[in-house]
């Protein structure tokens, strides 16, 4: 429960808001008490009408009339007073007075604050007594306002870009293609012998990227007129040739 | 002072909080719980009747070097050191029915103040002096609440047992007269009506 700080006086005042005085009493109880010990009053035979009454026009003057714990003591009060005020049958079995249940409540509350009042004065002395080292509990700062400058805000942000991870669409693999090894070692075939078959070209390597590499520099050095390409039947193995076929006889 | 009691001195010193006997135990493991004890008495006679400023206090089921109280005030004014924040009378009070009740839950102890209990139940267990114990068996299974070995530190008490008993405060079917009114807060309260 917080309250505000201002005094009672501004409480007092014409102004019907929203003005809650909070700090001069602990709740209802509390004020309840006050109340009774004003007045000098037998907690055991509280006159109620009377003290409902001064409770109501206290809070009201605090501005406590809108605060659910007083209200609730308040709406208590005014049903015990109705009940007082109501004529009773006399010797009527099994009567029981309605404020007993308001005065053990007051008795409790009474026991509390003693032992409030035991446990203050026990901190208190506590309190006199310094061990090695007390670290007193950390104040709640409020954040440091942000001083930065430009170039530690583009550190900043690259830091923060260079560790944004892209995601991975597509990756290009880059395959081992060979066609310049692949055409050198053509020619040298060539160089030895006239004319070589297609396996001969290809080498002992024979992966995909091998097959590739070879065709693609056949077809190279076909276009250049380097190598003749072609095939001494239909459907016969092709030739690689230095020199242009010779005319079938 | 024998070498147990050095070594328990040099242990105390350097703990930011009370020490049970156990823990020091561990300490010397020739050492049975009674040569402890023994030892922390011959501690504490030595700091006692030799003039030393500080004092050995058992606190919160353990045992802990103090300053004496005479130095109180000068040590708060020079600031070396922060007094134990004061608890607020609603923080208190709450203490009060926790401490008495426990394990209790808020609404028995908003029933007790007469006022809702949210904000300094929360207070006190930030405060580490109150804590979660368990949950009640009732509709809605609420929390119950507990004092923790903080509260004890807080309060410099040994134990829970060290609070008087209920009985022991004189709550008379007689309004308190005003010399019983505890604080300067009610003398505040008395002076409202006083200005209408």
């Amino acid at each position: 429960m917080t309250a505000s700080a201002a005094p009672p006086t501004t409480a007092l005042g014409a102004e019907p808001g929203f003005v809650v005085q909070l700090d001069a009493f602990a709740g209802p109880l509390d004020l309840l008490l006050h109340l009774l010990r004003e007045e000098e009053i037998d907690i055991a035979d509280i006159p109620i009408a009377r003290i409902a009454d001064q409770f109501l026009s206290v809070i009201h003057e605090l501005g406590l009339n809108q605060a659910a714990d007083y209200l609730e003591m308040a709406g208590r009060l005014l049903r015990l007073k109705a009940q007082t005020l109501l004529p009773r049958r006399s010797e009527e079995e099994g009567w029981e007075d309605p404020r007993h249940e308001l005065v053990r409540r007051l008795l409790e509350y009474q026991l509390i604050r003693e032992i409030a009042s035991w446990l203050d004065k026990a901190s208190e002395r506590r309190a006199g007594q310094f061990s090695r080292g007390y670290l007193p509990p950390p104040p709640e700062l409020p954040p440091q306002p942000l001083a930065i400058d430009l170039l530690q805000l583009l550190l900043a942000v690259e830091k923060v870009v260079s560790e944004i991870s892209v995601p991975v669409l597509h990756r290009v693999v880059p395959r081992p293609l060979d066609v310049e090894g692949a055409t050198k070692r053509i020619e040298a075939l060539l160089e030895e012998r006239g004319e070589i078959g297609w396996l001969d070209a290809l080498g002992a390597e024979r992966g995909i990227a091998d097959v590739l590499s070879t065709l693609l520099a056949l077809l190279e050095l076909a276009k250049r007129g380097t190598v003749h390409l072609f095939q001494r039947a239909a459907f016969a193995p092709m030739v690689i040739s230095r020199d242009a076929p010779r005319p079938a006889a | 002072m024998t070498p147990l009691a050095q070594l328990l001195e040099a242990a105390l010193f350097s703990a930011a909080r009370p020490v049970t006997v156990e823990e020091l135990q561990t300490l010397d493991p020739e050492a049975s719980l009674a040569d402890v004890r023994a030892a922390l008495e011959q501690l504490r006679e030595h700091y006692d009747f030799d003039g030393h400023s500080v004092e050995v206090v058992e606190l919160a089921g353990g045992y802990q070097i103090l300053t004496r109280r005479a130095f109180a005030a000068a040590i708060e004014q020079a600031q070396l050191s922060v007094r134990i924040p004061k608890l607020t009378g609603a923080a208190l009070e709450t203490l009060a029915v926790i401490s008495y009740r426990q394990p209790v839950g808020r609404a028995e102890i908003e029933d007790i103040r007469g006022v809702s209990a949210g904000g300094v139940l929360r207070t006190l267990q930030e405060r580490g002096l109150i804590e979660v114990v368990g949950r009640s068996e009732a509709m809605g299974r609420p929390l119950l609440y507990g004092t923790t070995s903080l509260f004890l530190e807080t309060l410099g008490l040994r134990d829970l047992a060290e609070l008087p008993r209920a009985d022991e405060f004189t709550v008379a079917l007689q309004p308190p007269r005003p010399p019983m009114a505890a604080e300067g807060e009610e003398d505040a309260a008395a002076s409202v009506p006083a200005e209408s």
